[in-house]
C-alpha cells in the first residue's frame, strides 16, 4: 500500500507540475506497455515504476530540449491479445512517438507486427533473443540475452578447467531458453553436459534430480530458474552434501534469493547485471554513476531495492531521451538516432546499437558474483 | 402456423437491423483504435455464440472452451507458417479435426453433469494449455509463435483493421444467422428440453446423449474457426491467450450477456472486450471497478444485459412518465 500511495503522490505532483507548465510547448508522448498484473508482474511493476520515476525526474530537470515528456503506460497483463489492443491504442489514439516495453518476450513478439506497420520505434524490456534476431527495423531491446549469461558461466568453468557439468532447468519460458543456450554453447567452451534435467516451476523438492546428478560424474551444477525453485535446489544440495560448485542464472540476482535460500546460498556463483553490486564496483567502471543514481532514486521513491528489471525500463527511457535530444521527436528520426547510439553506459550494460545489432550488449554486461556472508561479492 | 411465421419475420427484422448496425459501425470510429477493439469484439462474439449454444441452450457448462479456440489458432498458424498450406483450406481442415476431437471426447465427458462436467472440461483445457507451452519445437513454447500470414481472397490481403473488421464480422453474422435458425428449429427445442429436464426430454423422444455431443462438437468447430481468424489477424499466437482465465472470461461473457440469447452473446462479448479499455482511466484500480461492475450486473440483471437493459429502460420511461404527470 505504501508503494501505491507514493506512486499516487508522485503522480499528483507530476500532474501539478504539468498543469503549471500548460502554457509551454506540448509534451512529447511516450507509450509504455508493462505486464503490471498477471504472472509476469514481477517484471512489469518495477519497470512501470521506474519508467514513471525517470520521466518525472527528467521533467523536473527541465525536460528534453525544453519540452516535457509524458508517459502513457498501459497494463498488458502478460496477455498477447491485450498487448496488441494497448499498442493499437498508444499508436492510433494517444499518438505516441515511441514505445517502451512490453515486459515479456511473448507480448513483444505479438506487438511487433503492429508497431512495424505503424513505423514507431519500440524498445522492448524482454530478454528473448528472437526479438532482435533477425534485426527488425523499428525494434530495439535493453534486456540482456540469456546467451550472454551462459557465456559468463562457461568462461568461468573453462578458467577453472571444469569440463563436465550437470544442468537443471525450470520448465518454463526462462528455463527453456536457458537450456537451449547452455546446450548450444557447450561445444565452443569444450564443455560436456553429462546430465540434463528439468523441474516444474512449482516443485518443492529437487532431491531426485540432485541425487541423479551426484552419481553422474559432473564437476559442477548449473541451475536455471527464477525464484523460488533455485532456492529449493540450493537447500536440497546442501542436505545431500553435494560438494560441487553450484552456478545459478541471472534469474535470481536479487537479495530475495539469499533470503529464500538462507545458509545454503553461501558460495553459490551467478552471472548478474551490475545493479546488485553497484557500490562494490571500482570507480573506473563506466556504469557506476548510472547504477548508483538508479538504486538511490528507487529506494527513495518506492522504499524497495531497485532490481535489474526496473533497470531495463531506466535504460529504455534514457536511450530515448538521448535519441530525442540528438534528432528531435519525429518517430523516424528517433529510430535513426537510437541505431546510432554508441557506448551508452546504463543499468543493463554499455549499449552500442548498429544497423546489424539492435540488442546492443556484449557479455561484459554480466559480472560474475559469489554469495558470501549473505551478500553478493564480485568475483574477479 | 401464422404465429410461428410472424415470429420468424420478427427474428429476420432483428437480424437485418443488427447487420446494418455492424456494417456502418466503423464510420463512427474514423479509423481510430476502437476499430481494432471491435475486430476482437467480433472474434469474441463468435466464441460467445458458440459457448451459448452449449451453455445457454443445452445447459452444459464448459470451462475448457479456450482450448478449442487455441487449437484452431495454433493448428492454423503451424499449417500456414511452417508448412505453407493455403490458409482457407487449413481453417476448414483444422475446424473439422477439432470438431472430430470434440465429438470423441464429448461422449465420455458429457455423461457427467454439473460440477463434474465443469471439472472434466477444465481438465481438458489445462492439458491443451500445457501442450502449447511444452511442445516448444512445434508451438514455440511460452514465448509464442510468430510469422503467421494474413488471410487473402482474390488478391486482396486482409492486412488492415478495416478489412479484418468486415472479414470477421461477415463470418460472425453468418454464424449468428445459422445459430438463430438452429435454436428456432426442432433441434433448438430439443436442446431447451435437455436444459430443463433430461429425463423429460428423453421421454419426449429426444436422443439426449447424441444431441449433447453434437452441439458440443458444433460449438468446438465454431470456436476453432474463431481461433483461425484470430491467428491470421494477430499474425502471432502465444499460450497465455488460451489459458483457464480466458475460458472463464468466455463463460462470463455468455452469462453477463444473457443465457440462451444470441444477441446477448454479442452484448456480453462487446462489454467484456470494451470495459477494460474504458476502465483504463482508473489506472491501478481498474480491476476493482471491473469486478464491482460485474457483481452489480449479475445482482440487478440476473437475466443478463439482453433482458436487463430493456427492463431498465422500461422502468426509467415509466418513472419519467409518472414524474411528468405529477408535475402537470
Amino acid at each position: 500500500m505504501l508503494k501505491k500511495s507514493s506512486f499516487i503522490l508522485t503522480f499528483v505532483v507530476s500532474l501539478a507540475i504539468l498543469a503549471g507548465s500548460a502554457l509551454a510547448a506540448p509534451p512529447i508522448k511516450i507509450g509504455g506497455l508493462f505486464a503490471v498484473t498477471g504472472p509476469a508482474s514481477f517484471l512489469g511493476e518495477p519497470e512501470r515504476n521506474t519508467a514513471q520515476m525517470v520521466v518525472n525526474e527528467i521533467n523536473a530537470a527541465g525536460g528534453v530540449k525544453g519540452r516535457k515528456l509524458e508517459l502513457i503506460a498501459y497494463d498488458t497483463q502478460g496477455d498477447a491479445t491485450k498487448a496488441v489492443q494497448a499498442a493499437n491504442r498508444l499508436i492510433k489514439e494517444d499518438k505516441v512517438v515511441a514505445i517502451i516495453g512490453p515486459s515479456t518476450t511473448g507480448d513483444t513478439m505479438a506487438v511487433i507486427p503492429v508497431v512495424e506497420k505503424a513505423k514507431i520505434p519500440m524498445i522492448s524490456c524482454a530478454a528473448g533473443s528472437k526479438i532482435t534476431e533477425p534485426v527488425k527495423k523499428w525494434i530495439f531491446k535493453t534486456a540482456q540475452n540469456d546467451g550472454l549469461a551462459v557465456a559468463r558461466i562457461y568462461g568461468d568453468l573453462k578458467r577453472k578447467n571444469i569440463s563436465k557439468v550437470a544442468i537443471l532447468t525450470v520448465s518454463d519460458g526462462f528455463g527453456s531458453s536457458g537450456r537451449e543456450q547452455l546446450k548450444a554453447q557447450a561445444r565452443a567452451y569444450g564443455i560436456q553436459i553429462v546430465s540434463d534435467d528439468t523441474y516444474g516451476p512449482k516443485d518443492t523438492d529437487m532431491t531426485a534430480q540432485l541425487t541423479k546428478i551426484k552419481g553422474s560424474g559432473a564437476q559442477a551444477v548449473i541451475c536455471w530458474g527464477t525464484n523460488p525453485g533455485p532456492a529449493v535446489v540450493s537447500r536440497n544440495a546442501k542436505q545431500l552434501g553435494l560438494k560441487l560448485p553450484l552456478y545459478m542464472s541471472h534469474g535470481v540476482s536479487s537479495k530475495k534469493f539469499i533470503g529464500l535460500a538462507g545458509d545454503a546460498a553461501e558460495g553459490i556463483l551467478l552471472p548478474s547485471g551490475r545493479v546488485i553490486v553497484a557500490d562494490l564496483l571500482s570507480n573506473s567502471d563506466r556504469q557506476k554513476k548510472s547504477l548508483l543514481a538508479f538504486v538511490k532514486d528507487y529506494q527513495k521513491h518506492y522504499k524497495a531495492e531497485g532490481d535489474h528489471f526496473g533497470g531495463h525500463a531506466w535504460d529504455a527511457i534514457m536511450l530515448l531521451k538521448g535519441a530525442i535530444e540528438r534528432g528531435g521527436d519525429n518517430p523516424a528520426a528517433i529510430r535513426d538516432q537510437l541505431e546510432r547510439t554508441r557506448g551508452f553506459a546504463g543499468i543493463g550494460g554499455v549499449f552500442s546499437y548498429s544497423p546489424s545489432d539492435h540488442a546492443g550488449l556484449t557479455k561484459d554486461a554480466f559480472v560474475l558474483v559469489e554469495i558470501r556472508k549473505q551478500d553478493f561479492a564480485l568475483v574477479k | 402456423m401464422t404465429k410461428s411465421r410472424s415470429f420468424l419475420k420478427h427474428e429476420m427484422v432483428k437480424f437485418i437491423l443488427f447487420t446494418i448496425l455492424i456494417l456502418f459501425l466503423p464510420l463512427a470510429f474514423k479509423g481510430g483504435y476502437l476499430l481494432n477493439v471491435f475486430v476482437f469484439v467480433g472474434i469474441h462474439t463468435l466464441l460467445a455464440v458458440a459457448l451459448n449454444l452449449l451453455l445457454g441452450y443445452a445447459g452444459q457448462i464448459s470451462l475448457g472452451h479456450a482450448a478449442f479456440f487455441g487449437l484452431g489458432a495454433y493448428a492454423s498458424g503451424i499449417l500456414t507458417a511452417t508448412h505453407g498450406q493455403n490458409p482457407w483450406l487449413a481453417m476448414a481442415v483444422v475446424a473439422a479435426a477439432v470438431g472430430t476431437l470434440a465429438f470423441i471426447i464429448g461422449f465420455p465427458i458429457l455423461k457427467l453433469k454439473g460440477h463434474y462436467l465443469a471439472m472434466a472440461t477444465l481438465g481438458f483445457g489445462i492439458i491443451v494449455y500445457i501442450a502449447f507451452n511444452e511442445a516448444v519445437e512445434l508451438t514455440g513454447g511460452p514465448s509464442g509463435f510468430s510469422g503467421i500470414p494474413n488471410l487473402s481472397l482474390g488478391g486482396v490481403s486482409f492486412d488492415t483493421d478495416f478489412k479484418n473488421y468486415y472479414l470477421i464480422w461477415g463470418m460472425t453474422l453468418v454464424t449468428i444467422l445459422l445459430s438463430l435458425n438452429l435454436v428456432n428449429s426442432r433441434i433448438g427445442r430439443g436442446l431447451r428440453a435437455i436444459h430443463d429436464s433430461e429425463v423429460a426430454a428423453r421421454v419426449m423422444g429426444v436422443n439426449v446423449r447424441f444431441l449433447k455431443v453434437q452441439i458440443f462438437a458444433l460449438s468446438a468447430v465454431i470456436s476453432s474457426i474463431a481461433g483461425s481468424l484470430y491467428a491470421h489477424t494477430m499474425t502471432f499466437v502465444s499460450p497465455t491467450s488460451f489459458g483457464f482465465n480466458f475460458s472463464v472470461e468466455l463463460v462470463t461473457m455468455v452469462i453477463i450477456g444473457g443465457l440462451g440469447s444470441i444477441y446477448g452473446s454479442f452484448l456480453g462479448a462487446a462489454l467484456l472486450t470494451l470495459l477494460p479499455e474504458i476502465l483504463r482511466a482508473f489506472q491501478d484500480y481498474d480491476i476493482v471497478v471491473y469486478g464491482l461492475l460485474l457483481i452489480f450486473m449479475t445482482m440487478f440483471m440476473p437475466g443478463g444485459l439482453v433482458r436487463g437493459i430493456p427492463a431498465l429502460v422500461g422502468r426509467i420511461v415509466m418513472r419519467s412518465g409518472a414524474g411528468s404527470k405529477a408535475d402537470a
